[in-house]
């Protein structure tokens, strides 16, 4: 692996992380209206205590949370609150740290996020690579225009129709949540098998709604792929066709379409977060339905950032898997 | 290999390539007949749009759509190529004829390592190999084109052009065929380099006995390394001999056009090129092909399509200058105004 | 591929229109772009008309017997609140396809200008707007949105649109920025530089033209993907308070557990309705990307 190729990489990836948390740091302050003090009005109005003044606590937060300094300052202390891994506490769940509940949360996403994705990248890039191939069974084309419909719907009105498919009129699995809520997490295989009896709707509703996707930007490469002239040469020299295919054809293919999934990723991120919310699922996305619905301000800033920082990283493992696979980056000419 | 020096290897009998474009059907390769025996070379020289690439690749099958091949024969030792299976032309492949292809940068699987691109195709047609016995093979391979055994181990972007050319030129002819045709090998790469390349193509062929097409626009360069030439002009031959003939006293006006074009050394004269353009395939003028550009044209050409006919010990021509001249009249300074209108403008390339 | 022919007798010609020409002169617009179209159009005149034709009331807290399901008299029957979601259909699409056009004409309008000076311009100002168009870019879109539109008091369906619009614009940029580079080094364009043409003729009179393929079907790309932001954004809570979008109302019909209490008449219809405006606008997108690359137009 090309040191600086690596180097490049990690540079891009605290730029990108720099100017997205600045983002997240300045689009708030640049917004008219207290989202502190709006919050602390519905939690109070829900929990029905009157007699608190608003405005003193408003100012009491802010002055703990240094809302009242100078910009600057703020951005430092912005910057130092995530190096310390503090990121605020919860306005609904008084007193705990955000940190927590986002701890909690992201293996969730990370389970749900990689079985789906890459059940769904492996099983679109090999049927769309057969759909490119002029040898593979014509039947496959019956695919493509289901494959065009389902890429169009967004994941979680997939997820929608499938819970009121599979958990309605047909009660074959749960509607929500990760786990069943009566039994406790513990590390044995019946857990493990509720986990994933769980899994399946919202798993279901990210593959569904990528596979097609997938399927679809492999044809199109493999088909460009088709056409080069190591193509020809390799026709020419009597290859049997499945060779050419796989050795010639997909292998180069796959470059691209592993650029495209670095690409996606952000989508398919958002995506699941929305689909974890339709299913009540224990992950980011969840919690973040929930932080919204009480207006938990620094839940949903803390959530925002650890979405960005995924990301990132997601990116610059794509970013290193890409070497391996394509010999002209691993070794300059 | 054959003690038979004269025997026939390639008969290549009336072959037409259409392309299905959009605008209409374009004969790329219009009826083109040739022959070739053991141990010759023979170069097919034609502008880009006359269809030479698209014989090159018709010949093994190797063409893609949307060409199509609608009649002719390629009889390589009495099997004619056209008529065989696809699990046939894939043996015969390689085995039989080897494509050297256009500009080797592309034609090298960027994720394969040299040595695994050598091998493949050999094992595809031998089965399996002992594992040294196959590091033997792409040894030898490799020192045919004078390439060394490291080679083997390297990726196609670590080569340089002129040594990535030789590699493809090792893996084509891994396995000894009696045929080579080389599609301008040398486009795309440097003077000094390409006469490398020729170099090495001519060592090859002396090595293997085998005949080789090459085909190209480079008239100096192809009229170095082969003893026949064919001149191809919109999709027909129009001039066909042996090399020296050609060179001395060309019959048909578009060699002695493309002989003119090319610069000299010795004699130091403005440079002349071919007036007009080449015609549309897919509106080919009547009568002969080349006569808005020719400074000979008169009446027939406009209306009658000149056939090939012998002017020589073993050349032909297809113009109707022939037989009443015996060679072409010499041009004037001025060139004069050809008698037909001139074509309108191209409006399709063909590869 | 046109050759580049003799001078015409009259003067300077745009040779950069004569290519535009070139492209929509082709054979037979596909059929993915008239399916397309057919489809926009049934969804934008029922979103247009529909309004006239209802009476908001009905879309009002009890205003029928709520969880009735569809009858004759409520066609599409009525949700939790006594609200009809007929009613509520026919005011909340437009809604949508209005926070869908309001992100897409600023993205595309923020997008295009910064594509032109990026691509044509180059150097400092392209690597600045490249850099940051990347750096969002590569952000998921919900987060930053869901910083926005949590941050802003009080949602509108402007603001909606505004606050989409604040990552639609990076996709245009660089794609009309791609095109703007690879338009620069025609030949066309070298003609005109030659024949002394200014720096801004030149983007006017021969960039542009060309780019107008590019930008219908960017824009038709960004208003898709505004939808399917805002639509994402209602989903979770973060929509306008004040009138019913077609996002909102599936925020609602899961508050209230629609989905589980098989009140099906709730959700579907506007998972319909968006879906037909995805699908819409995915056939319109195709079309338009074949008349701006003709090589696809060639594949069939």
């Amino acid at each position: 692996m090309p040191i600086d190729y690596v180097a490049k990489r990690t540079f891009q990836l605290l730029l990108i992380v720099f100017i997205a948390v600045t983002f997240n740091f300045l689009i708030p302050r640049m917004i008219p209206g207290d989202p502190v003090e709006s919050a602390l009005q519905t939690k109070i109005a829900v929990s029905g205590s009157v007699s608190v003044d608003v405005q003193a606590v408003a100012a009491a937060y802010r002055a703990k949370f240094g809302l009242d300094k100078p910009l600057w300052v703020q951005y430092l202390n912005y910057w130092g609150g995530i190096f310390s891994r503090d990121l605020g506490v919860s306005l609904v769940d008084f007193p705990q740290p955000v940190i927590e509940k986002i701890q909690a949360a992201v293996p969730w996403t990370l389970g749900l996020l990689s079985l789906s994705t890459g059940i769904a990248f492996v099983l679109g890039s090999v049927l769309g690579a057969l759909l490119a191939w002029p040898r593979a069974p014509r039947a496959l084309h019956i695919l493509v225009p289901p494959f065009m419909l389902l890429s169009s719907v967004p994941f979680f009105l997939l997820a929608i129709v499938l819970v009121f498919t599979f958990s309605v009129v047909v009660p074959w699995f749960p509607p929500g949540g990760g786990f069943d809520p009566v039994s406790i997490l513990r590390f044995d295989m019946q857990t493990v098998l509720d986990v994933l009896y769980h899994a399946v709707l919202p798993a279901l509703a990210l593959v569904l709604g990528s596979v097609g996707f997938w399927a679809l930007g492999m044809r199109a490469l493999t088909i460009s792929v088709l056409g080069e002239d190591y193509i020809t040469f390799a026709e020419s020299k009597g290859l049997p066709p499945q060779r050419v295919f796989l050795w010639y054809g997909m292998r180069n293919a796959l470059l691209p379409q592993i650029t495209s999934l670095a690409i996606a990723l952000g989508s398919i991120l958002s995506g699941a977060v929305l689909v974890e919310a339709i299913f009540n699922y224990p992950g980011l996305g969840g919690i973040l339905f929930t932080a919204i619905a009480g207006k938990d301000y620094f839940v949903i800033q803390g959530i925002v950032l650890m979405l960005i920082f995924a990301l990132a990283l997601s990116l610059f493992v794509v970013d290193l898997i890409y070497p391996l696979v394509d010999p002209r980056i691993r070794y300059h000419a | 290999m054959s003690v038979d020096g004269d025997r026939e290897v390639l008969r290549v009998e009336d072959l037409r390539v259409i392309y299905d474009t959009p605008a209409g059907p374009v004969r790329a390769v219009d009826g083109v007949s040739f022959s070739l025996r053991t141990g010759e070379r023979m170069g097919l020289i034609g502008e880009s749009g006359s269809g030479k690439t698209t014989l090159g690749t018709a010949i093994v099958r190797l063409h893609r759509p949307p060409a199509r091949i609608v009649s002719g024969t390629v009889t390589v030792d009495g099997r004619d190529f056209l008529r065989a299976s696809e699990s046939e032309m894939r043996q015969l492949r390689m085995r039989e004829i080897a494509l050297i292809p256009q500009a080797a940068m592309n034609s090298l699987n960027p994720v394969m390592r040299v040595g695994d691109q050598l091998a493949d195709g050999i094992l595809a047609h031998e089965g399996r190999l002992g594992r040294r016995q196959l590091a033997e093979r792409l040894a030898r391979a490799l020192a045919q084109v004078g390439l060394p055994g490291n080679v083997v181990g390297r990726y196609p972007h670590q080569l340089s052009g002129g040594q990535r050319q030789r590699a493809a030129m090792a893996i084509a002819t891994a396995l000894q065929p009696k045929i080579i045709v080389a599609d301008e090998p040398t486009s795309a790469l440097d003077v000094v380099v390409q006469r490398q390349v020729m170099l090495t193509l001519g060592r090859l062929q002396q090595g293997l006995h085998a005949a080789v097409l090459l085909i190209g626009h480079d008239m100096g360069l192809i009229a170095q390394f082969a003893d026949t030439i064919g001149v191809l002009y919109a999709g027909r031959l129009v001039e066909q001999g042996p090399v020296e003939q050609l060179l001395d006293s060309p019959r048909h006006p578009y060699t002695r056009l493309l002989i003119d074009s090319l610069p000299t050394l010795d004699d130091k004269k403005a440079l002349r090129g071919i007036p007009g353009l080449p015609p549309s395939l897919l509106n080919l003028p009547p009568g002969c092909a080349f006569a808005p550009r020719c400074p000979y044209a008169f009446e027939r050409c406009g209306t009658e399509t000149p056939a090939l006919q012998a002017v020589g010990p073993a050349q032909v021509v297809a113009c109707h200058l022939y037989p009443e001249h015996s060679e072409l009249p010499p041009i004037g300074a001025d060139v004069e105004l050809p008698l037909v209108a001139p074509a309108a403008e191209p409006e399709v390339a063909v590869p | 591929m046109s050759a580049i022919t003799a001078m015409p007798a009259g003067g300077r010609r745009s040779y950069g229109t004569a290519a535009l020409r070139g492209i929509l002169r082709s054979p037979r617009l596909s059929g993915s772009l008239v399916a397309g179209l057919a489809m926009l159009g049934l969804i934008v005149l029922l979103a247009l008309v529909g309004p006239r034709f209802v009476n908001p009331r009905l879309a009002a807290v009890g205003a029928a017997r709520p969880s009735q399901a569809p009858s004759a008299q409520y066609v599409l029957g009525t949700d939790s609140q006594g609200r009809d979601m007929l009613t509520i259909m026919v005011l909340a699409t437009p809604q949508t396809l209005r926070i869908g056009l309001i992100a897409g004409v600023v993205g595309m309008a923020i997008g295009l200008t910064l594509g032109l000076l990026s691509g044509f311009f180059g150097g400092a100002i392209d690597a600045v707007i490249r850099i940051v168009a990347d750096s969002l870019m590569t952000v998921p879109n919900l987060a930053i949105m869901v910083i926005i539109a949590a941050s802003v008091g009080h949602m509108t369906v402007e603001l909606m649109g505004l606050t989409v619009a604040a990552l639609a614009w990076t996709h245009p940029t660089r794609s009309i920025r791609a095109q703007v580079l690879s338009i620069r080094e025609r030949s066309y364009v070298r003609v005109a530089r030659a024949n002394g043409e200014s720096e801004l003729g030149i983007l006017f009179r021969e960039v542009m033209p060309n780019l107008v393929p590019y930008i219908a079907a960017s824009f038709v790309g960004a208003v898709s993907g505004a939808i399917l932001a805002a639509v994402g954004l209602e989903a979770i809570g973060l929509g306008p308070n004040d009138v019913h979008t077609l996002g909102t109302t599936i925020y609602w019909s899961e508050k209230f557990s629609a989905v589980l209490r098989g009140q099906w008449w709730w959700w579907g219809p506007p998972i319909v309705a968006i879906s037909f405006i995805f699908v819409g606008l995915f056939l319109l997108s195709s079309g338009l990307d074949r008349i701006a690359n003709p090589k696809l137009r060639l594949r069939t």
